[in-house]
């Protein structure tokens, strides 16, 4: 392989891209020299264990990723602002349309919930730490190899093209020669490992690490909503995880599934890939609820309305998720019969989320309402991600499908439903939970501005994708010609994806202020909010809670805090904490040289790093870590400490 | 660390009992992910382009044996954990050792019918049919080769530590993984091979 073909050549921008990749590394190996950082990086973030951490690694990690996919919209924004752009060519202009849509389901949004999970899941179930403290962190690295694999696609060898849904024939060998696809398969192939692990590892947590008291019904709807979805991944990844192996096999060994000739049947692809696409819509949409349900609740004062309808609800939505697959290809022609069924449960979709916007709306009701930053991303959810939804039931209906399919109209269709679903979600999230891991809250003022900022260029960005849609304008098209008429609309869009680059970016500086200059808490429960991640101390100790809650009620800590309602009964005692360890970065850090050497089908070294993965497991299995006591005297020091007791 | 004495040694722990529980849960998804390999198979197994049918290609001896020495190999995992919950530490190791010499003797076997077909010019790339074949058998023989290491590995930490709590443990997370390779090959030469062959 010669070099040019080995990096990705002839496009000045890349050459940039190139460029301030190696500037950035330098400058962070630099720093960390510099201000002698490494072992400070390596014993508290690289070999953590400790599910806070993992989960602030988690979320830094998706906000990273948001920016890249953001640069990525934006790109396709700018080429798409006015007719006949020569901004980006047909190419690479496939490349970013695919590595946007990847890089923000699978490496943004997902990422962003599973770090909001680890933070706040055992905490509010009063645990020490999630079931499995070693295997969260091979998740996390697992992920993390995968989307860093899938990154340097576009400096090395170059991204895949063929869009997020990867179809095939498009997608293989034949017709997508070069190594992007490769980069697609492999790379989702070990994130996708590491989310399942998470999957496990989560309801094994939450079914068996109550806190005492904590029956089923007195969870927090957060927590509920993440055991779903964790069982949703655990049905759900499988899937992916056979798709991917069967692509990987297409296009490096030559196998026959999804090919044109000998029998291979490319619909077979979008058949797989929906039946964990769709579900995978949920797997980011059901946590988001959970979070909505928590922070309107606490911002009404009001215990959440229909607990159970709530339940009941998102466990309807978990098993139609897997009933709708067929409703992502329509136009392929599997008869009215097939169609039919798939519209049905489509739309029967639309009742049990109808149920949780009029329980969020009664929970509203005649409560003492404070807008607070991520009250508001929750207020402005409710009415977005309606249009959302209701423009979804025009594309379920399969006849009226064959005017939609592929259009602008899906585009905006699934980014009313996945921003204000999804995006609001976390950061409403992010803002919510902050104080509990800092101790401090992140900036009002800023939060405000660029919520509104972001709120409302949504739609300037949004809105007219619709009626683009319904004037025919397809997805995907690089360019357009004057006389389609697409002008004007188009760059409506784009004046509004900059004003919401904007927005984001004051997100960002909101992090970096308030870090520098917001007061910090006394109190670790500043929003006055009611389940138990608020009963500890902000920033959390290491071990959660000094004395395991004892939960009598559904938001125990509300009724402790308003009725004196016992909470923490009982004394100190040692507390079982788990060993940090180095080895899931090291596993994570042998899969990703495992996959690149995969990706370019360099066979001997990836057979060498696929016998180290082994002997990695093994090991493992040979190693006999039964973890630390925290003795009661380091407990108390701590708590008083935290508490502000003088010495 | 919370202990219950009253639950059998691979319980005791509260840690222990979750990995128990975990690897419950994992096997869900393993069950996923081989139903998923099935529907695949169902798929395409009529589409063999200009390459064998299944009818061809298969035979049933090799098939009958491996079928014989697998379930046979079930059969001595659960006596090995027998003799586990009996704490007799040679058996049990004598049990394991014989359950992997028949999970060997069932993957030399694949390997031969893989090099028999190859030989046949039934490959990999030549049909879908055999795109499938190949993939479902082999996932299933992967999973029995990392058996085989995982089981060779815990023999060695049961012959050094005995039964303890850790390894009373890892041996009955191993006999679930082994007894459902085993039910995964049920239906394998259920609706694999006798289908095929009808």
């Amino acid at each position: 392989m010669k070099w040019d073909e080995f990096f990705v050549t002839g496009e000045p921008m890349i050459y940039g891209a190139m460029a301030s990749i190696v500037l950035v590394s330098l400058a962070i190996l630099f720093c960390l020299t510099y201000f002698k950082k490494w072992g400070y990086l390596w014993r508290e973030w690289l070999t953590t264990v400790d599910h806070k951490k993992i989960g602030i690694m988690y979320i830094l990690s998706a906000l990273i990723m948001l920016f890249r996919g953001g640069v990525d919209a934006l790109m396709m924004r700018t080429q798409l602002a006015g007719p006949d752009m020569k901004f980006l060519d047909a190419q690479h202009y496939n490349e970013v349309f695919t590595t946007h849509g990847v890089i923000m389901i699978l490496f943004m949004a997902m990422p962003f919930i599973i770090g909001l999970m680890n933070v706040v899941i055992p905490l509010q179930i009063g645990a020490r730490d999630v079931a499995f403290p070693r295997l969260n962190a091979v998740s996390f690295w697992l992920f993390f190899a995968g989307a860093m694999l899938f990154n340097i696609s576009f400096v090395i060898g170059g991204s895949p093209d063929a869009g997020w849904t990867a179809y095939f024939p498009l997608a293989g060998i034949e017709l997508s020669p070069s190594v992007g696809n490769n980069f697609y398969s492999i790379a989702l192939q070990i994130a996708g490992i590491g989310t399942l692990i998470t999957g496990v590892n989560f309801i094994v947590t939450i079914l068996k690490m109550r806190a005492p008291g904590m029956t089923l019904m007195r969870m927090p709807m957060f927590t509920w909503s993440v055991l779903i979805t964790c069982v949703i991944i655990i049905f759900a990844f499988p899937v992916l995880t056979v798709a991917l192996a069967l692509m990987m096999f297409d296009r490096m060994f030559g196998s026959q599934f999804f090919t044109m000739a000998d029998g291979g049947m490319d619909m077979l692809w979008a058949n797989l890939f929906w039946v964990w696409g769709h579900p995978e819509v949920y797997i980011v949409v059901l946590p988001a609820f959970g979070i909505y349900s928590e922070i309107i609740s606490t911002f009404s004062r009001k215990n959440l309305y229909g607990y159970k309808s709530m339940v009941v609800s998102m466990i309807a939505i978990s098993l139609l998720s897997f009933l709708v697959w067929a409703h992502h290809f329509y136009t392929m022609g599997h008869g009215a019969m097939v169609n039919g069924f798939f519209s049905i449960t489509t739309m029967a979709i639309a009742v049990p989320t109808g149920v949780k916007i009029f329980n969020w709306l009664f929970t509203l009701q005649k409560g003492r309402i404070e807008f607070t930053t991520p009250m508001l991303y929750s207020l402005a959810f409710i009415p977005i991600f309606t249009i959302g939804g209701v423009t979804g039931v025009m594309l379920a209906m399969a006849s009226a499908d064959y005017q939609y399919h592929n259009t602008m109209f899906l585009v905006a269709h699934f980014h009313y439903v996945l921003i204000p679903g999804t995006v609001f979600a976390v950061i409403a999230g992010m803002y919510y939970w902050f104080p509990k891991l800092f101790g401090f809250r992140l900036n009002e003022r800023l939060g405000k501005l660029s919520f509104w900022i972001i709120a409302i260029s949504f739609n300037v960005t949004f809105l007219p994708l619709f009626f683009l849609g319904l004037k025919g304008m397809t997805r995907r098209m690089y360019t357009y010609s004057e006389s389609t008429g697409f002008g004007p609309l188009n760059l409506i869009a784009t004046i509004g994806s900059a004003a919401l680059a904007i927005g984001f970016a004051i997100l960002v500086y909101n992090i970096y202020w308030s870090f520098r200059y917001q007061p910090r808490d006394t109190t670790s429960d500043p929003w006055d909010a009611r389940t138990l991640e608020w009963a500890t101390h902000s920033p959390v100790p290491e071990y959660n809670f000094a004395i395991t809650p004892n939960v009598k009620s559904l938001d125990a800590f509300w009724f402790w805090k308003k009725n004196k309602q016992p909470l923490f009964e009982g004394k100190i005692e040692e507390i079982h904490m788990p060993n940090n360890n180095g080895q899931p970065f090291v596993l994570g850090v042998i899969f990703f040289f495992f996959g690149f050497f995969m990706i370019f089908s360099w066979w001997t070294p990836a057979i060498i790093s696929g016998i180290a993965i082994v002997i990695m497991l093994a090991v493992r299995s040979f190693e006999r870590d039964h973890g630390h006591h925290i003795p009661v005297k380091e407990i108390n020091k701590t708590e008083q400490q935290l508490r502000g007791d003088k010495a | 660390m919370k202990i219950d004495n009253t639950l059998p040694l691979e319980y005791q722990t509260e840690e222990n009992s979750n990995r128990i529980f975990g690897f419950w849960l994992f096997l869900g998804a393993e069950i996923v992910l081989f139903s998923t390999l099935f529907a695949v198979y169902f798929t395409l197994w009529t589409r063999s382009g200009n390459g064998p049918t299944a009818q061809e290609i298969f035979q049933i001896k090799p098939v009958l044996l491996e079928t014989f020495l697998l379930l046979t190999s079930s059969f001595t995992c659960g006596l090995a954990i027998h003799s586990m919950r009996l704490s007799l530490k040679k058996p049990a190791l004598i049990f394991f050792a014989i359950t992997l010499l028949l999970g060997l003797g069932f993957l030399g076997i694949e390997i031969y019918e893989f090099v028999t077909y190859v030989h046949e010019g039934a490959t990999l790339q030549t049909s879908a049919f055999l795109s499938s074949l190949f993939v479902l058998l082999g996932t299933h023989g992967a999973h029995v080769t990392l058996g085989l290491l995982w089981g060779s590995g815990l023999m060695i930490q049961i012959k050094r530590e005995g039964f303890t709590r850790d390894t009373a443990n890892k041996s009955f997370i191993f006999s679930l993984y082994w007894h459902f390779l085993d039910v995964v090959w049920i239906f394998i030469f259920s609706f694999v091979y006798l289908k095929g062959l009808m």
